[in-house]
């Protein structure tokens, strides 16, 4: 495929890696900034968002293998929900975040569906201590309107073991 | 056994002084410095950990001939194994040659294990299998025994579930896990074909001490505090149903040496046998059946007990099997007075229909685990308890005294389970060594 661009839906402009990327990039500061009824917004209604166990395969399922995150669009809904309040006290007060999106790639595209990859490395620091999260993140996005709609996102962790103890924040 | 004449074994009982049990003043306290020190984690490993039987794994883990895996248990690390004719092995994971890791895979299927640093070979048995020319070693090498892979000093099950001992005078698994045992079963007999680990595990670790998470598996007064947010998403959901119970039963019951378990009807669904509405109606056909089968083998009673009621159960010192809205086998080795490595895995009936299986999985992540609606909150409680006790010197005891007055008739949300664990951890640290 051309690292240039991609064809997303005949008619449409052209899908660019730099369209990805600001796409990735929007996402993260909203992540970071606990915005989270906006990033949850960026979701189709029947989307998943899922975190396997750290060094599970690209194509693990959830429904045979044991996840650490595998939320249908209600639990997401309800998980977003939870983050609000005081009383989800693992992220009360809140943990500071900062992550890193690169290595942006578009794995395929056709008819407004569109594959794409990054990596990522995600700093939770709370409680004087400093967690570190790092892997690579699946997306499908569904590019056939405005705005765009994420209708999957696997964050795929690539460490050994779960070093920091809880996926409590949103990756 | 009545009080009077456990308070007058207790005072014969030797003591650490970290356990203050006072029955006329219904107080129950423990030193926070059993959190914090590091000689009382040492004198942990002697009289705990080198004596007690301790679980590494279950059956299904290692279900074909020459599966193999490596776990850490005990401080201790080693290789759980299945021989070519389908024994079960626990062996040392350190070659007897030079003491290099042999296995250093996590898991896989092999016919012989061969240490990389000089090539020595063993069967699956842990019998020696390298042969070299003449004049290179003696015939003891090769029959003696001394060149073969050592294994622990004993390994037993009970239904599938595997636990070592170092001590090899320890009495059986059997007389070990006491009252456990039945519990166990109400477990085990849930699937027609027996049970499985499903799906690999979680392994995470918890800035805290290891004991913390013993008491809070097995803590009913935390739930609602702690845990509000996952009964907001229950009620959210439809995933809550009315938690009432047919038949008189115990809330919570002393399972002996240590153990204890909580029973309780469960507000949430549980995919062994208890729909709920968050489900679908696609799916309550299916659990109805398992419900039906349930009772029609195990009777009314016993059948129901397994159906509705969660249980939460500590087996002395690290093993906990939750059979809650799903079911956790957990097991967590110290690794220093503040830090811990948890392992986690979900059981699940074997050979159960995929629908279910995935409905299973989806039920755990519900509550459990690093990234549940509640576990992450367990973590943080345990971790602030810990923090809390940078105090110690001045504020010096926890106190886990609730409902002390109802005697052993206790609730689920008292701390009767945690009293029973505290018992026995404090008979075994004050024992003296070789007693």
């Amino acid at each position: 495929m051309s690292a240039a661009a991609t064809m997303a839906k005949p008619g449409l402009a052209p899908v660019t890696r730099a369209d990805v990327e600001d796409f990735l990039y929007a996402e993260a500061a909203l992540l970071d900034e606990w915005r989270l009824s906006e990033w949850f917004a960026l979701f189709a209604p029947g989307s998943v968002y899922e975190v396997p166990t750290a060094g599970a395969p690209d194509d693990a399922d959830s429904a045979k293998a044991l996840f650490y995150i595998a939320d249908d669009y209600v639990r997401l809904r309800e998980r977003v929900a939870r983050l609000g309040k005081r009383e989800a006290h693992a992220e009360f007060p809140r943990s500071r975040l900062r992550r890193m999106v690169s290595n942006v790639r578009i794995l395929s595209a056709s008819a407004g569906q569109l594959r794409a990859a990054c990596n990522l490395v995600c700093y939770r620091a709370k409680n004087g201590k400093v967690d570190t999260y790092f892997g690579h993140a699946l997306y499908e996005l569904d590019v056939s309107g405005s705005p765009w709609r994420i209708t999957t996102k696997r964050v795929m962790l690539d460490m050994d073991l779960l070093y920091p103890g809880k996926v409590s924040i949103l990756l | 056994m009545t009080l009077l004449e456990r308070t007058a074994r207790d005072a014969a009982a030797p003591k650490t002084g970290m356990v203050a049990e006072d029955p006329d003043r219904f107080v129950f306290r423990v030193a926070r410095k059993a959190f914090t020190d590091e000689a009382i984690l040492e004198e942990e490993r002697r009289r705990i950990f080198d004596r007690c039987w301790l679980y590494l794994g279950h059956g299904s883990e290692i279900a074909q001939d020459c599966d193999f895996l490596t776990r850490s248990v005990g401080g201790r690390e080693l290789v759980f194994n299945r021989d070519r004719g389908g024994a079960v092995h626990a062996f040392l994971n350190t070659c007897p040659h030079r003491g290099a890791q042999l296995v250093r895979e996590p898991r896989g299927n092999a016919m012989s294990f061969q240490c990389f640093y000089h090539g020595w070979a063993f069967n699956v048995n842990g019998r020696f299998a390298s042969r070299y020319a003449e004049g290179n070693y003696g015939e003891g090498h090769y029959s003696g025994g001394c060149a073969d892979l050592v294994g622990v000093p004993r390994l037993e099950h009970y239904r599938d579930f595997y636990f070592v001992n170092f001590d090899r005078n320890a009495v059986n698994l059997s007389d070990y896990l006491a009252g456990a045992k039945e519990i166990i079963d109400l477990v085990a007999d849930q699937g027609e074909a027996g049970m499985e680990i499903v799906g690999g595990g979680q392994n995470y670790f918890i800035d805290a001490n290891w004991k913390l998470l013993a008491e809070n598996s097995v803590d009913g007064f935390h739930g609602l505090p702690t845990h509000q947010t996952y009964f907001d998403y229950l009620t959210n959901v439809g995933g809550l149903r009315p938690d009432k119970f047919p038949y008189p039963f115990r809330q919570v019951t002393d399972l002996g040496n240590g153990h204890a378990v909580i029973e309780y009807p469960s507000p949430w669904g549980r995919p062994v046998a208890r729909w709920t509405p968050a489900w679908g109606d696609e799916k309550r056909e299916m659990i109805e059946a398992g419900r039906a089968r349930l009772v029609q083998q195990f009777g009314e009673k016993r059948g129901l007990r397994m159906a509705e009621l969660s249980r939460n159960m500590i087996i002395f010192p690290n093993l906990v099997i939750n059979d809650i809205m799903a079911i956790t086998v957990r097991t967590f080795q110290p690794l220093a007075p503040d830090r811990m490595a948890v392992s986690a895995w979900a059981l699940g009936v074997k050979d159960e229909d995929e629908r279910l299986r995935a409905l299973r999985l989806f039920n755990f992540l519900e509550f459990l685990g690093p990234g549940g609606l509640a576990t992450p909150d367990d973590v943080e409680a345990l971790e602030s308890c810990q923090r809390g006790y940078r105090n110690q010197r001045e504020a010096q005891w926890n106190d886990i005294s609730k409902g002390m007055p109802r005697g052993a008739d206790a609730n689920t949300d008292d701390e009767e389970q945690m009293r029973c664990y505290w018992r026995e951890w404090d008979r075994r640290l004050a024992a003296s060594a070789g007693a």
